[in-house]
Order: structure tokens, then C-alpha cells, then sequence
């Protein structure tokens, strides 16, 4: 069984080919390519020109997609779709890149829940079978468990989500968004030493990040470390920014301290989380994806509190844990397996469609 | 899978005899039974050991801030006669049993002798459901109605709480405790009912707040009935007795009652967005 998946929930458009061969081995990955809108420094993506980059590459990519896994259009079983959740624009341009491949080709849509994709691309790469998930990205937050045929959120976060409050950042440090921001900040972390005081808003295993960022952002001002003209100070400046006192809290944090100070509390917030929700369900896995998950410190981090539990901590790289198109496919083959299909008329996209509406009849 | 090992117990701890046993273990604390002064004085100790994933400063800060809040939450209410355990002692710099290192931060309670109202009710639940055939109807209406008098403690304790002005922020029937009677002679509900003679005692303040606001006593209310729907499915139709105990205990309850009813009405998740 052969299936294409199409995401593009947001700014990166990806297109994936997957197959389950019929005798039950291990499933492949045949094609797996992504082209990433990316806006300036300084500037997060609007859904409009996102919608626009999306629909001028989607024919490109499904075309390329094909030679590379060397299969023809009749190989292919069915065509996967995001369903939702993210931006609308978008996703409807997929959708109708789908509906328009569907109606040409006369092969079955399947709609797919982007974090059910995430959750079960995770799953299949890792070989984690039944893991306390966390889900972190630009767009959602949240720790996931399965119980009874669906994937039931435990916490989340109660206003923007963690990748959000990254992203946001950076733009204002001015941070190249290319390849993504939170790569950027991961980066520029790595020379902050220092640890500046900021809000940790933990509720239960819920958790909230727009004060964290407002905060960051107020001392970001108040050192004058913020704007185009200090990006650029700092990226003349040579590597080894050691200019710092060691240790002497007073010292004027530098730009690479804040971002080390922020991913220290929000990954520590997300680690709480997580591991409440393994001492509440019993498990001892930990499974990350979304593109936070690629981060190395948060691994590293959870990795630390697994061990601590007896247990263990899966993640990938980027190229399934960020968004692609193979982990549409994954679900939504599984789901094809079971006999799920989206008729034309209900192949619509929506912006919410929360994690737990998604019935999970591929597991038991 | 390799055994857990509990990290080594901060000082004095680590060498006092007999050492302290391991009773539970959560995500963020591990209690322990030990003495406190002499050999015969029973005392529940709860550390909350450093989490080495987090910046050391930050770990500080947090465990810290806990520690004491629960500290003073505790001291309030026990000042305010609230069925409590005592605070006995507290260290927020714990220092480890290797090198002198940080440990983590504990806190030492009076020992409250009894158990916990979800083993009572878990009892009782299984009690009725073996005997259901056995007993009459008034029997079952006696039975019944202890249960409900149960309920109706614990709402009065819960209001007389919340009149001290803190909300306990995880109300569960694990955090609800029952002191049996000092002069006990035995259970009173014959033939194997487990007794609910006794005063409820809360505990675990962990997630305790000082608050006097409607919407955070009604989150309470909600959190306890959502778990003893989960936990006590034959106890909850006789929740309103515990709303019942809640109401007559303080002025203000009436006020929470009503923010109860929107709270309910609201659930606990939103719609996601994107």
C-alpha cells in the first residue's frame, strides 16, 4: 500500500510517500521533501503569503516527490491531507491541491489530524510503544497519553505555544528565521552562561508562556539588546564572546544570555509537565515530536528525568520531527488500513481540531 | 528495566536510626515516615529533592519558593485551627548525603495516624457491592447514610478552609485523611463496614494557594467532585452531601457554590486554536 501525504498547516509545505508493504514488514519512507517559506529577520510568516508560497511550490514538490520514490501515479492507494489544525490559508491551499490530485488521479482522500501525524510518525521511527507524548512546535503544546482508543491530552499550554514564544523572540533579536528561529536561538544559547530571573507559570500539568515572553522581551529593551543594529553587532562580532564575568550575576546579560536564560525556564516548565503526567499514568517513555522536539538542550533535558524515573526518552531529527509530509501519510494509512475514508464532500480543512476528537481505531 | 533508586536523603536524614522508610514517591516529592526529637514521636517527612535536568539557580528558586509556600500555608492554617498536620521543621537548602551537596529541600509534619479517605470509601464501595443481596433496605439506607455524613465532614472541613482564605489547588480523595476517634473501640459499622467515625484531615499543600476568591474555591469543589466521579462511582450521587457540609460551614460558601455551577457549566479545555 502506497499513499502520498500533503502538509502544509503551516509555513513549511511538505510532501511525503510512504509504504506498507503487504506482508507486514516494517513500513518505508520513499520520499520525504519539505520546502520552508521563510520570512525575514525581524518578521513572522503571514497566512497570506504562506497560502501563496505553498500554492506556487505544491505541484512542484509532488512532481519531484514521485521520481524520487520511483513510483508512478497508479502505485499510488490513496492521497493524505491535513486536516488541521494551524493557519487556514494554508491549509486550504493544500486541500485543494489534494481534492484537484484526487479528482484527477481517482484515488480516496483521507484526512489526518496534524498531531495524530506527529504522534504516530514518532512511534514508527523511534519504536516507543506506548509513551507519555509531548508535543511541542510553533503552533501546539501539549502532553499526550493514550487511553481507549484516543489520544487524551493531559496538559497543554493555556495561551501561545512554546515554538510561538521562541519564534517571537527572535524577531526581537532579529534573528535569522532561516532555517527556522528556534534553530537560531538554540544556537546562540549555546555561548549564554548566565541566568536571568524570569516568570515560571506552571498550573497543574498545564503551563502558559505569554508572560515569560513579555518578560524576556521588557529586559531585552532594558539592555538595549533588541533590533536589526545589535543582530548585526553581534554577527561581526568573533565567536568567543567571553567578555562576561563569570558567574557575577550584575553583569549586563548579553543576547546569547537571554536566550540561554529562556530556554532554561520554558524547557524546565515542559520537562515539569511531562513528567507529572508520567507519575500520574505510570509509564515510563517519553516520546517528543514537533519542531521544539529537535531541540537538542530539551533533550537533553528530558533525557536527565527519564533516567531519574528508570525510563527512557525518544525523539528524532529534524526530518520527522519537524513538520513533513510522511507523517501525514503514516496516519493516514493507518487510518486508510481500518477502512477510514473523507469523501469529497467533507474534504474540508479547520483551524481547530483538537487531538483527542480523532478516533484511534488502529490501536487497542 | 534497572530499579529506581530514591536520590540520598539530605541531612539529618541520612544517618539517623532506624532511617527514615519510603512511603510514596510523586512527581516532585517523596514522603517519608521518620521521627521527630525522640524515637516515639512518629512524623511524616516530605523532600522534594533537586531535579538535576534544571539550571541549578533556577532549581534553587523553585524549590524554594515551594517549600515555603506549602510552609506557610500549613502554619496558617494550623493557626487558624484547621484540621491540619502540624509543621514541625523545614529546611529549604537540604544538603545531600554525598559531598555536601544539595539535596533538596524538606519539610517535617506531625504524623497523622489514619487512612486516606479514597482506601475509606474504596472499602466501603466494595463492601456494599459483596453484601448488596444480603442487606435489607433500611440497612442499606443506614450504610448509606454514613457515607453521606463521611461527605458532609469533608465539606465542612473544605469551607473551613476556604474561610482561613487558602484553596488547596489538588483536592483528591488521597489528600483527605481520616483520624479515627482516640478512644476507638473498633469498627461501629459491624460486620466488616469500614468505620467512618473520625475528623478529616487535609493534606499535601503543595499546590496550595493563599486565595479568597470565589472562582479558586469553586475550582477546588470542581477538582474533588471530578475525582470522586472517576474514583467513587457509587459514592458521587452523594456528593450534594458534601456540598451540604460546605455551605453551613462559613458565610461566603453560598457565593462559591453559585461560581460552581459556571464552573461546571465551562469544563476545564477550551477550544484549540491552530
Amino acid at each position: 500500500m502506497i499513499a502520498i501525504g500533503m502538509e502544509g498547516s503551516a509555513n513549511k509545505l511538505g510532501i511525503g510517500i510512504m509504504l506498507h508493504p503487504k506482508d507486514g514488514s516494517a513500513p518505508q519512507v520513499l520520499a520525504n521533501i519539505r520546502h520552508t517559506y521563510v520570512s525575514p529577520p525581524g518578521e513572522g510568516f503571514l497566512p497570506k503569503d504562506t497560502a501563496r508560497h505553498h500554492r506556487s511550490w505544491v505541484v512542484k514538490l509532488v512532481k519531484q516527490a514521485l521520481k524520487e520514490a520511483k513510483v508512478s501515479v497508479d502505485d499510488v492507494d490513496c492521497i493524505c491531507f491535513t486536516k488541521g489544525p494551524g493557519m487556514g490559508a494554508p491549509l486550504q491551499s493544500v486541500v485543494i491541491a489534494a481534492r484537484m490530485l484526487s479528482l484527477l488521479w481517482g484515488k480516496e482522500l483521507v484526512g489526518v489530524n496534524h498531531c495524530v501525524g506527529h504522534i504516530e510518525m514518532g512511534r514508527l521511527i523511534t519504536g516507543a510503544t506506548n509513551p507519555v507524548v509531548l508535543y511541542v512546535s510553533g503552533g501546539n503544546t501539549q502532553v499526550i497519553a493514550y487511553s481507549s482508543q484516543r489520544y487524551r491530552i493531559f496538559g497543554e499550554t493555556l495561551d501561545m505555544a512554546v515554538g510561538n514564544c521562541l519564534d517571537r523572540f527572535a524577531r526581537t533579536l532579529h534573528i535569522s528565521n532561516d532555517p527556522a528561529p528556534g534553530y537560531n536561538i538554540e544556537q546562540l544559547a549555546k555561548q549564554g552562561n548566565q541566568l536571568v530571573d524570569l516568570p515560571y507559570v506552571v498550573k497543574g500539568m498545564d503551563c502558559s508562556f505569554s508572560g515569560i515572553l513579555a518578560a524576556i522581551d521588557g529586559l531585552a529593551k532594558q539592555w538595549g539588546l533588541g533590533g536589526e543594529e545589535k543582530a548585526r553587532e553581534d554577527e561581526q562580532k568573533p565567536l568567543d564572546s567571553t567578555t562576561v564575568a563569570d558567574d557575577s550575576l550584575e553583569s549586563k546579560p548579553t543576547r546569547a544570555d537571554l536566550c540561554f536564560s529562556l530556554q532554561e525556564t520554558v524547557f524546565s516548565m515542559l520537562v515539569e509537565i511531562t513528567e507529572r503526567a508520567m507519575a500520574h499514568v505510570g509509564s515510563k517513555q517519553v516520546l517528543i515530536v514537533g519542531g521544539v522536539g529537535s531541540n537538542e538542550r530539551l533533550q537533553e533535558m528530558m533525557g536527565i528525568m527519564a533516567r531519574d524515573r528508570g525510563g527512557s526518552v525518544y525523539a528524532t531529527d529534524e526530518r520527522f520531527c519537524i513538520d513533513n509530509g510522511i507523517m501525514i501519510a503514516q496516519a493516514g494509512m493507518l487510518a486508510y488500513g481500518t477502512g477510514f475514508r473523507t469523501p469529497l464532500s467533507e474534504s474540508t480543512c479547520t483551524q481547530r481540531f483538537r487531538t483527542d476528537e480523532v478516533f484511534v481505531k488502529w490501536r487497542d | 528495566m534497572e530499579e529506581y533508586k530514591p536520590p540520598p536523603l539530605p541531612s539529618p536524614f541520612n544517618n539517623t536510626t532506624p532511617p527514615p522508610t519510603l512511603l510514596t514517591q510523586g512527581a516532585e516529592a517523596h514522603l517519608y515516615k521518620t521521627t521527630s526529637l525522640n524515637p516515639s514521636t512518629p512524623a511524616a517527612l516530605k523532600i522534594r529533592p533537586s531535579k538535576p535536568y534544571r539550571h541549578p539557580i533556577l532549581d534553587r528558586r523553585l524549590t524554594r519558593q515551594r517549600i515555603t509556600s506549602e510552609a506557610r500555608c500549613l502554619a496558617k492554617l494550623v493557626r487558624e485551627g484547621v484540621s491540619v498536620p502540624a509543621l514541625l521543621a523545614l529546611d529549604w537548602e537540604g544538603h545531600g548525603g554525598t559531598e555536601g551537596g544539595w539535596g533538596g529541600a524538606w519539610l517535617m509534619m506531625e504524623w497523622i495516624d489514619g487512612p486516606v479517605v479514597r482506601v475509606v470509601l474504596e472499602q466501603w464501595e466494595a463492601w456494599m457491592k459483596q453484601n448488596q443481596d444480603s442487606l435489607d433496605e433500611s440497612q442499606i439506607e443506614n450504610e448509606e447514610a454514613r457515607v453521606r455524613d463521611l461527605l458532609r465532614k469533608m465539606g465542612s472541613a473544605i469551607g473551613v478552609l476556604h474561610k482561613a482564605g487558602v484553596v488547596h489547588g489538588d483536592l483528591t480523595t488521597s489528600n483527605l485523611m481520616l483520624r479515627p476517634p482516640v478512644d476507638a473501640s473498633g469498627a461501629v459499622g459491624g460486620a466488616g463496614s469500614p468505620s467512618t467515625e473520625g475528623d478529616v484531615v487535609l493534606i499535601d499543600f503543595g499546590l496550595a494557594s493563599q486565595s479568597n476568591q470565589d472562582e479558586d474555591r469553586a475550582v477546588d469543589l470542581y477538582v474533588l467532585e471530578r475525582a470522586i466521579g472517576s474514583t467513587h462511582p457509587r459514592s458521587e450521587p452523594m456528593f450534594d452531601a458534601l456540598i451540604g457540609g460546605y455551605r453551613e460551614s462559613y458565610k461566603g460558601a453560598l457565593s462559591a457554590l453559585r461560581r460552581l455551577e459556571d464552573v461546571r457549566m465551562r469544563g476545564r479545555k477550551r477550544s484549540m486554536l491552530g
